[in-house]
């Protein structure tokens, strides 16, 4: 009871001392806004030139990429700060932190948080309301169902991408935006149907981290499509599961990665 | 601001006590801020002489050897253009395979170069950097900038240039490479189009140092530049043609976007004159566009750091 004051304490500070600064939060939260909205123009734009994508046409696809889009902004905006470890790893911030009597990752996410990254989550589900109108989806109980799962899985998801891959800088400090690769890129990775990519980058990405349960599967089972490249029904409602495994490799690796932490002693 | 003359106050006499300095520091400063219009105007060393070429080419190298050393950040940057060359490049090729084996003017060789050598492009050029120019500005540390005989524009892209050519040798060869690995790469057919590509690179590099300097020069009025930023980060890629080549848009706004805006000269032309889209004069032509912005971006740059010098207070402490 006494970390949860503790944390609340924190997120207060940080939500308050955000919004002092009245003309930078609004332009950052501008700013939010319309990385998502670059993100949708640039589907609408190709489907200027193609009539479909993979083999979907452009309302599945403005699902999963409106799936993609609420999961990953949810994720940045709770821990998306993570992959600045490697500035706190260099500049001795961690000692800070880890010699504090709260969780290491939890202070971290606390600390980092940012409200203004808001705007895109609200931007997502403003996108997936209008995606479930251009689809026509039949809106039954677990269809409902799936739709508020769905970009909370890929939340947690895209939250272990994150954690995992800033794990990296307790071994390479100067790893730079190593992680934008999977983190960024695994944004736009679920924003597409995994059909487009080559077998070699599909196996590693879609069924290796599990992307492909971000948005491609929950987006079949709501459109009551079968997979084009076969894989049975039931892994639409699979992503939660996926979640939790992916979530565990994560924490694991964030274990491994604060024991093996040794101070830069700057 | 006046630069060069203040050198000699660093010529504090061995006696001088702590106290007396800091006092001749703010006399010093307060004259500084008392004439903010540049009288007897030091010289600045020129670039076109021996002895400024000397300085240039110094601080060119210095840009590079500063890069060379970043090995490790180097590597991590060519991994992840090289990852993103791989999620690009199967989106773009999902449009090409649904049509007719073209799309907008491109084959699939044509569209697997755009978005490779995009890939290395953006590390040349530089797109998204860090802000240490806008830093210094707030922090007041560009006061030393000032002081040196050395143009501060000038003085930045000499760095930049050196920059862009280690990034020539890593970041540029590296997505290429592993493209032409994976994916059937266009080769140009022409041999003209090697020398004109290299006079876009270039051309590039310059139009993006300048939209970044001006950017950062926003910190000399705002003190926070996060809003042009914020803004650069969105609409360069995008507008640029670094997501999808521009003519996937309408070609009275694909054409209106090259004249109209700098970010085509800093992806998308290049790009264009690699992978031949049209014949020699309209790659000329797009050398022009380029050119123009060069011009223009870097004339509206020494104007806006006219114009911040005089804005710029240094806050005291």
């Amino acid at each position: 009871m006494g970390s949860f004051t503790a944390y609340r304490h924190i997120l207060a500070a940080q939500v308050r001392g955000q919004a002092q600064y009245r003309a930078s939060f609004t332009i950052d939260v501008i700013g939010s806004v319309m990385f998502g909205v670059i993100d949708i123009a640039s589907i609408l734009v190709l489907f200027r030139v193609t009539p479909s994508l993979g083999g979907f046409a452009f309302a599945d696809v403005f699902l999963m990429a409106a799936l993609a889009s609420i999961a990953f902004a949810l994720a940045d905006l709770v821990v998306g700060n993570v992959e600045r470890l490697r500035v706190y790893v260099r500049g001795g911030l961690l000692d800070a932190v880890l010699v504090r009597p709260l969780g290491v990752l939890t202070q971290l996410a606390a600390l980092d948080v940012a409200p203004r990254r808001l705007g895109r989550v609200v931007f997502g589900v403003v996108m997936l309301v209008l995606a479930v109108r251009q689809a026509q989806l039949l809106l039954t109980p677990m269809s409902l169902a799936l739709l508020i799962v769905t970009p909370l899985a890929g939340a947690v998801i895209f939250g272990a991408v994150f954690v995992a891959t800033a794990t990296v800088a307790f071994w390479w400090i100067e790893s730079g935006e190593i992680a934008n690769g999977l983190t960024y890129g695994g944004h736009d990775f679920t924003s597409y149907p995994i059909t487009i990519y080559g077998a070699l980058f599909r196996r590693l990405l879609a069924y290796g981290i599990g992307f492909a349960f971000v948005a491609y599967y929950p987006a079949l089972a709501l459109l009551g499509r079968s997979d084009p490249l076969g894989a049975p029904a039931a892994l639409g409602y699979a992503a939660p599961l996926a979640a939790a495994i992916i979530a565990g490799a994560a924490a694991l690796l964030w274990r491994t990665g604060v024991r093996h932490y040794r101070s830069t002693g700057s | 601001m006046q630069r060069g003359k203040c050198a000699d106050s660093e010529n504090v006499s061995a006696e001088e006590s702590e106290g007396e300095r800091f006092e001749r520091r703010e006399r010093s400063c307060a004259r500084l801020m008392r004439k903010p219009r540049r009288r007897s105007e030091p010289k600045l060393i020129k670039p076109y002489t021996p002895q400024g070429m000397r300085a240039y080419l110094a601080l060119a190298i210095a840009g590079f050897r500063r890069y060379a050393t970043y090995r490790q950040a180097t590597l991590a940057a060519a991994v992840t253009n090289t990852v993103f060359g791989f999620l690009r490049c199967a989106i773009l090729f999902a449009v090409v395979d649904a049509g007719t084996g073209i799309v907008a003017g491109y084959d699939a060789p044509r569209l697997a170069t755009f978005v490779w050598v995009g890939q290395g492009l953006i590390g040349v050029v530089l797109i998204w950097a860090p802000t240490d120019f806008a830093d210094r500005i707030r922090t007041g540390d560009v006061v030393t900038d000032l002081l040196r005989p050395v143009d501060p524009i000038w003085q930045q892209l000499a760095v930049d240039l050196g920059r862009a050519a280690h990034a020539v040798f890593t970041r540029f060869v590296a997505p290429i490479a592993v493209g032409a690995l994976f994916y059937p790469l266009h080769a140009p057919e022409r041999p003209a189009t090697y020398v004109l590509f290299v006079a876009a690179l270039v051309m590039a590099t310059l139009v993006c140092f300048g939209c970044r300097f001006l950017v950062n020069a926003a910190a000399y009025w705002l003190m926070d530049a996060r809003g042009p930023q914020v803004a650069w980060t969105i609409t360069s890629g995008f507008l640029g043609g670094l997501y999808f080549p521009l003519w996937f848009f309408p070609d009275a706004a694909a054409v209106a976007l090259m004249l109209a805006t700098p970010f085509p000269s800093i992806i998308q032309l290049p790009l264009d004159v690699l992978v031949e889209r049209g014949s020699l004069g309209e790659q000329l032509a797009m050398l022009l566009v380029q050119a123009s912005w060069v011009v223009m971006i870097l004339a509206l740059c020494r104007l806006v750091q006219r114009r911040g010098e005089i804005k710029l207070v240094v806050q005291g402490g």
